[in-house]
């Protein structure tokens, strides 16, 4: 998918000025952050739980392509297939090349960032298959012709009232009740139970890729997972290649703090494991079961100085917790991955030049790296992107110059502290009395919305020479 | 699981005080140029608290700024001339979280593939204090003098992420029988961020005016912090917006009386 991060200033103050998205973040600020809350707290050692699951995903990510291999064997001796994509392009080309192979002509999706990664249904549309997303907020939002804005609530920017009009709209059903929720669940749920049954083919990703078993496990709370998996003649699991763990033990490892960091839950209602098509006396399956293993710049991450961010897990408590996210939301990041992730990971997976404003798009206060069950240093992970983008000259002139003349006088303190004593006078005298300026030319994006607290009219250091001449009664 | 930003490490032992010990104030560079009186209230409560205050000449600014706007180098330089500056004093304090926890967490970080400034960025980190944490470990009785009612508290990020400071400001407040009213959401982001605040001016005041939504909320007519960065950007959005809410630095206010006019408001002309 094209990236758009270039434009995250503009798509900023549309959001912040869209009063139904306003309402639908503040909304779900509370929700996902108070859930957490007490789902930590319950749990009562969740700093162990962490600590175990770190360690499960390092013991993977340092020894991956092993892993992988492993994983890629166990799967055949299930039956099934296991297929490499470099690239976004080469999964949908796989994927298509798969669904042709079987005949398909309708396909149901369960929720997978990576299919928003590769731009899959595009593809698939492109090659004439019909395909219906199954997951409730991704099925909205492919009514309404959206991007998820959230990983894991990708609706979360609708209110309620905006769904009830794309169902009244999409679905032909004539004059019924969709005020509540309960309305817009069973008419999705009736809606879809007749795509499950009607599909070729079933396209899931996966949370974790166990390599002991050959597994793919999928957790969701609508078990639309299942039905996508296990209704079809193919089921195609889609999933980049940090997934992997290396046993079920440790996967358990992850569960345990993934829904709790996510949905504040201690597990999904569904947490499913697929590891191959139908065997022989099964009395359900798939009759073919694939995974397309999607790289698309991920093994050079590892080992660098980003190798952290491929630790995450994707449970959005990092988007939840963001000040910025919660205000802005999460198309203005204008790629697939928002929020403190995806600002690290957005330049990794595209390029640092088209996405170098999300990086600064932090007040770094680190809340992210607080509640983040991985413990990635994600303030750290986007400095060390600023001091890229600083290198590379990706950042503003005026703002490069601005803070060089800064350090520059930080390292001359007798010429600094004239300055800042002249700042100090001059500024105050600008204010004529008032208290504030309400223009400051240097910082224009200062008094843009606020305005500039004046000095007291001396700095400290004189203020102080001339208190403590006072004191020593001089 | 340790926290990333440990009060203490083998590397950076807290070390023992004297009775009566001999401390440097590092202003801050926002401190220095806006708000002398954060300085002048600091030493003022150190000395009651029993310290002996120097005010080294040389000091100038933490680097922050470069730091986190990815000036690598200028950072390190700053940081270097910190050091240097510092290096004659048994304890530094700053009355900014941020500041000390530039040095504390953030210093040895620049210097990790320079092991011999790396010592002694760690040398350093060990000397320094915030002002609100010393204050409190050295069970400083401010003296009552605050008369402008009860207060809310703005808890700033560093001071609550990387040098876990929720609990001494309330207790040296409540010490000088000043009365905080909590805010809700008291641990989001205000909206500052630096270079942010001035580079993304929209979602700033976004978050700024939540916060003092939340302050107004509670009833009190004065917002404290320890801050200097975050109280600029609050005062001067309250004073764009007309809110009925002054915003000082906490040392103002627990040094007591008499007060300089609030952050962003005018001396008395007569005076």
């Amino acid at each position: 998918m094209k990236s758009r991060a270039t434009e995250f200033d503009a798509r900023a103050r549309r959001a912040l000025d869209d009063q139904a998205l306003q309402a639908a973040l503040s909304r779900a600020r509370s929700g996902f952050v108070d859930k957490r809350r007490n789902a930590v707290a319950e749990c009562g050692n969740f700093d162990d739980l962490r600590g175990a699951a770190i360690l499960a995903r390092e013991r993977a990510l340092l020894d991956m392509a092993a892993c992988l291999e492993r994983f890629e064997a166990r799967v055949v001796a299930n039956g099934g297939e296991v297929h490499w994509a470099e690239t976004g392009a080469e999964l949908n080309t796989i994927v298509s090349g798969i669904c042709a192979a079987a005949g398909a002509r309708r396909v149901t999706r369960g929720k997978s960032m990576i299919g928003e990664e590769t731009g899959l249904n595009q593809a698939l549309e492109h090659a004439g298959l019909e395909v219906t997303e199954t997951d409730l907020g991704e099925y909205i939002i492919q009514l309404a012709g959206e991007r998820p804005s959230h990983i894991i609530a990708p609706a979360v920017h609708k209110t309620r009232a905006q769904v009830s009009e794309l169902f009244a709209s999409h679905h032909e059903r004539g004059e019924r009740p969709l005020e509540e929720i309960r309305d817009l669940v069973d008419e999705a749920r009736e809606v879809l139970r007749a795509r499950f049954l009607a599909a070729d083919v079933g396209i899931t990703g996966a949370n974790f890729l166990v390599a002991e078993t050959g597994s793919a496990i999928v957790v969701t709370n609508e078990g639309n997972g299942d039905l996508t998996a296990s209704l079809p003649r193919v089921h195609i699991v889609i999933a980049s290649i940090d997934k992997v763990v290396a046993t079920l033990e440790d996967a358990t490892a992850l569960l345990r703090v993934l829904g709790r960091s996510a949905t504040g839950q201690a597990m999904t209602a569904y947490t499913s494991l697929f590891s191959g098509p139908r065997q022989a006396g099964d009395t359900d399956g798939p009759e073919q079961f694939h995974v397309v293993l999607l790289d698309n710049g991920r093994s050079s991450i590892a080992g660098g100085e980003f190798a952290e961010i491929l630790r995450c897990i994707r449970c959005g408590a990092c988007l939840n917790h963001c000040p910025v996210y919660m205000s802005v939301g999460g198309h203005a990041y204008g790629w697939v991955y928002p929020g403190p992730m995806g600002a690290v990971l957005t330049p990794l997976l595209t390029s640092l030049p088209e996405s170098s404003r999300l990086p600064d798009a932090s007040t770094l206060c680190g809340r992210c790296e607080e509640v983040c069950p991985m413990d990635i240093p994600l303030p750290d992970l986007l400095r060390r992107h600023r001091a890229n983008a600083h290198r590379q000259r990706l950042d503003p002139k005026r703002w490069r110059f601005g803070i060089a003349l800064h350090a520059w006088l930080a390292r001359r303190p007798r010429l600094y502290q004239w300055a800042s004593a002249a700042a100090a006078r001059l500024l105050a005298m600008a204010a004529r009395g008032r208290g504030y300026l309400s223009r400051f030319p240097i910082a224009p994006g200062w008094t843009a919305v606020r305005e500039l607290p004046s000095p007291q009219g001396t700095n400290f250091l004189s203020a102080r020479i001339k208190r403590g001449r006072k004191d020593d009664g001089h | 699981m340790g926290s990333r930003y440990p009060t203490s490490t083998p590397d950076r032992p807290i070390p023992p005080m004297n009775p009566k010990p001999l401390v440097a104030l590092y202003a801050t560079c926002l401190v220095n140029t806006f708000r002398p009186q954060v300085g002048l209230a600091a030493i003022e409560l150190l000395e009651q608290a029993g310290c002996r205050v120097e005010v080294p000449e040389l000091q100038t600014c933490c680097g922050q700024v470069s730091y986190n706007s990815g000036d690598t180098e200028a950072a390190r330089g700053a940081a270097r001339q910190v050091i240097d500056t510092l290096a004659p004093y048994a304890h530094v304090v700053l009355p900014s979280a941020s500041c000390a926890g530039m040095m504390i967490h953030h210093y040895p970080r620049l210097f990790h593939d320079d092991p011999q400034w790396l010592s002694r960025a760690h040398e350093l980190a060990g000397r320094c204090h915030e002002l609100l944490g010393l204050l409190d470990r050295l069970q400083a009785q401010p003296r009552p003098g605050w008369s402008a009612g009860a207060v809310a508290w703005h808890d700033g990020c560093a001071g609550l992420r990387e040098m876990h400071l929720q609990d001494p400001p309330r207790r040296l407040l409540a010490r000088s029988g000043i009365e905080v009213r909590e805010m809700a959401e008291s641990e989001t982001c205000c909206g500052f961020g630096g270079t942010f605040c001035a580079k993304f001016p929209e979602i700033s005041a976004r978050l700024a005016d939540d916060k003092l939504d939340h302050a107004c909320a509670t009833g009190a007519h004065t917002l404290l912090g320890g801050d200097l960065g975050c109280l600029l950007h609050l005062a001067g959005r309250a004073r764009r917006r007309g809110l009925d809410i002054t915003v000082r630095h906490v040392a103002e206010a627990l040094a007591g009386e008499p007060l300089e006019p609030p952050i962003a408001y005018p001396g008395d002309p007569s005076a």
